[in-house]
């Protein structure tokens, strides 16, 4: 098994769409849960993740310049991340297809961590 | 790890700003309903990580009074009311009892009955404020548009706010004075969700859930457990048992005396008949007395040939001298006609007093249909329920409407000796 990191990705304008009302937040956490719940069950998620703030700060290059961030303008932002372990990358491309985040527009980046000691 | 509990939002989103509104004051409900927004947010993005916690009552709580803390930090000069707020906020006192978030609910539900919103307004802001219903889901059920339901609930939120405070509860006798408003707006979120117009049958159902929520609410409270609010609940409770039996197997609208009584739901019946008992302690009755009554009478007829039509007819006179209107009258010439036959209803139909303001109404001139139908004279009744589809407002009502054209059609073969259109 090897492991590998979602990154999930939605702008703030899609991550708002899944909640405009009370119920289309329970429909989008239902999705969410279950979609967790299955890879859960088969044994794929090695770390549950966090979320994170869509907020923060960049700092950049020698003069460590500091900047709102994530990023300046509204792009993709990252708003958590999951360890899941997979036989290959192939099969974490193929579980990341259920991930609730794509019905909104938003992006799964699949990313194999790096093995060490090899 | 818990389960979400099935609408939990819906449900969270008026306790929470109802409480939060009773902290903040009644000019402040913007900020309780925005924090409450971010609240939602925000577990969106932890609980798929973090699971549903143990409470998530007081976890959503929680986290909208620290929502609340930090616009109040960002906003301290803007507004007057944060030092006291803050401490109100920020001390350590534990999170509101179940009784005390119901008497919030309450407060906020007579506050939204204010005698200067109309009876529609009233319901619309009941429906997001207290049951989280979006301006979408309002404008869904009452077939309006959402910049119509916005700008209804924009105007209302202002009458609410400009009222300086909520509404005090502990007044008995503004209590009992403003109540039947109160009861009125609770009958027409219920109707609108058995009767109304809204297209999707989804939603329908939840209205009446909604209502039977809220009025449950009153129940629990000493002064507003009333003979007319137990009358009241046994009317929705009677109405709703019939629910299920609304949309035949092929998921069409069904004649009521088509009905197939074995899909009632008998839970709700008996408890129907129970609240109906329990709302007979006092001299005054009610028209959610009469109503229910009417409702239980139908609720004892196993078969509807059984039914006791001429207690019924009664019923409608109790009921027309309670609250004339045409609509209540020709529900009663309905009940003539199955008493006494037809012809004696379409002599009931045409003495109906301001008979003209039935005109738009779909159901009177299916009523009409039936009767003409029933009499044999297929090609009259083919033109009363061509009228009536004219009217129709969704298309399970236009469907329903076709298949009576086409009994029509048929030479008043039917196996429907219906009273009018679904009731």
């Amino acid at each position: 098994m090897s492991e590998f990191i979602y990154l999930y990705r939605s702008t703030n304008e899609a991550s708002r769409a899944a909640m405009g009302s009370p119920e289309q937040i329970q429909k989008s956490m239902q999705t969410w849960m279950a979609w967790m719940q299955q890879l859960a069950d088969k044994g794929h998620i090695k770390n549950a993740g966090h979320p994170l703030e869509r907020t923060g700060k960049l700092v950049k290059g020698k003069q460590r310049t500091i900047t709102d961030g994530p990023y300046a303008e509204s792009k993709d932002i990252i708003g958590g991340y999951t360890l899941i372990e997979a036989r290959d990358l192939g099969e974490a491309v193929e579980l990341s297809k259920g991930c609730p985040i794509l019905e909104g527009g938003g992006v799964v980046e699949v990313r194999p961590v790096l093995k060490t000691g090899m | 790890m818990t389960e979400l509990h099935e609408h939990l939002f819906r449900r969270e989103a008026g306790r929470l700003v109802a409480t939060l509104t009773r902290i903040f004051g009644v000019e402040h409900l913007a900020l309780a309903e925005d924090v409450v927004q971010d609240a939602f947010c925000r577990a969106l993005e932890v609980w798929p990580f973090r699971g549903v916690p143990d409470n998530p009552s007081a976890w959503l709580m929680a986290t909208a009074k620290h929502r609340a803390l930090d616009v109040l930090r960002r906003e301290r000069t803007a507004r007057t009311f944060a030092p006291e707020l803050g401490r109100l906020l920020e001390s350590d006192e534990p999170l509101p009892t179940e009784d005390a978030i119901r008497d919030d609910q309450l407060r906020m539900m007579f506050s939204c009955c204010h005698p200067r919103l109309s009876e529609a307004a009233q319901v619309a802001l009941m429906l997001h404020i207290l049951c989280g219903f979006s301006v979408d889901e309002v404008a869904g059920a009452f077939v309006s548009t959402h910049a119509g339901v916005e700008k209804r609930l924009a105007r209302a939120k202002k009458v609410l706010a400009e009222s300086q405070r909520l509404f005090e509860i502990t007044d008995a006798a503004d209590f009992a004075a403003r109540l039947p408003a109160v009861h009125r707006a609770l009958y027409l979120l219920f109707n609108e969700g058995y009767h109304g117009a809204s297209p999707e049958s989804a939603v329908r159902g939840e209205l009446c859930r909604e209502a039977q929520r809220l009025t449950g609410l009153l129940l629990e409270h000493p002064v507003a457990a009333t003979p007319a609010t137990y009358a009241l609940a046994a009317l929705m409770c009677l109405h709703a048992a019939r629910l299920p039996a609304r949309l035949d197997g092929a998921g069409h609208l069904s004649v009521f005396a088509d009905q197939d009584r074995s899909r009632w739901d008998n839970h709700l019946m008996a408890e129907g008949q129970r609240l109906l008992e329990l709302s007979a302690s006092g001299p005054l009755l009610t028209e959610y007395h009469v109503e229910a009554a009417i409702a239980a009478v139908h609720g004892s007829a196993r078969r509807v040939e059984d039914t006791n039509w001429a207690q019924i007819v009664t019923l409608y006179d109790t009921l027309l001298a309670l609250r004339p209107s045409p609509v209540v009258a020709l529900n009663r010439a309905i009940a003539v006609a199955q008493r006494d036959g037809p012809a004696r209803g379409l002599e009931e139909i045409v003495a109906i007093a301001d008979r003209e303001r039935l005109d738009a109404y779909p159901f009177y001139h299916a009523a009409l249909g039936e009767l003409e139908l029933r009499r044999g004279r297929g090609e009259t009744a083919r033109g009363h329920f061509g009228a009536a589809l004219t009217l129709a407002r969704n298309p399970m009502e236009r469907q329903f409407l076709e298949r009576r054209m086409e009994a029509c059609d048929a030479g008043g073969s039917t196996r429907t000796r219906s009273q009018s259109a679904p009731l």
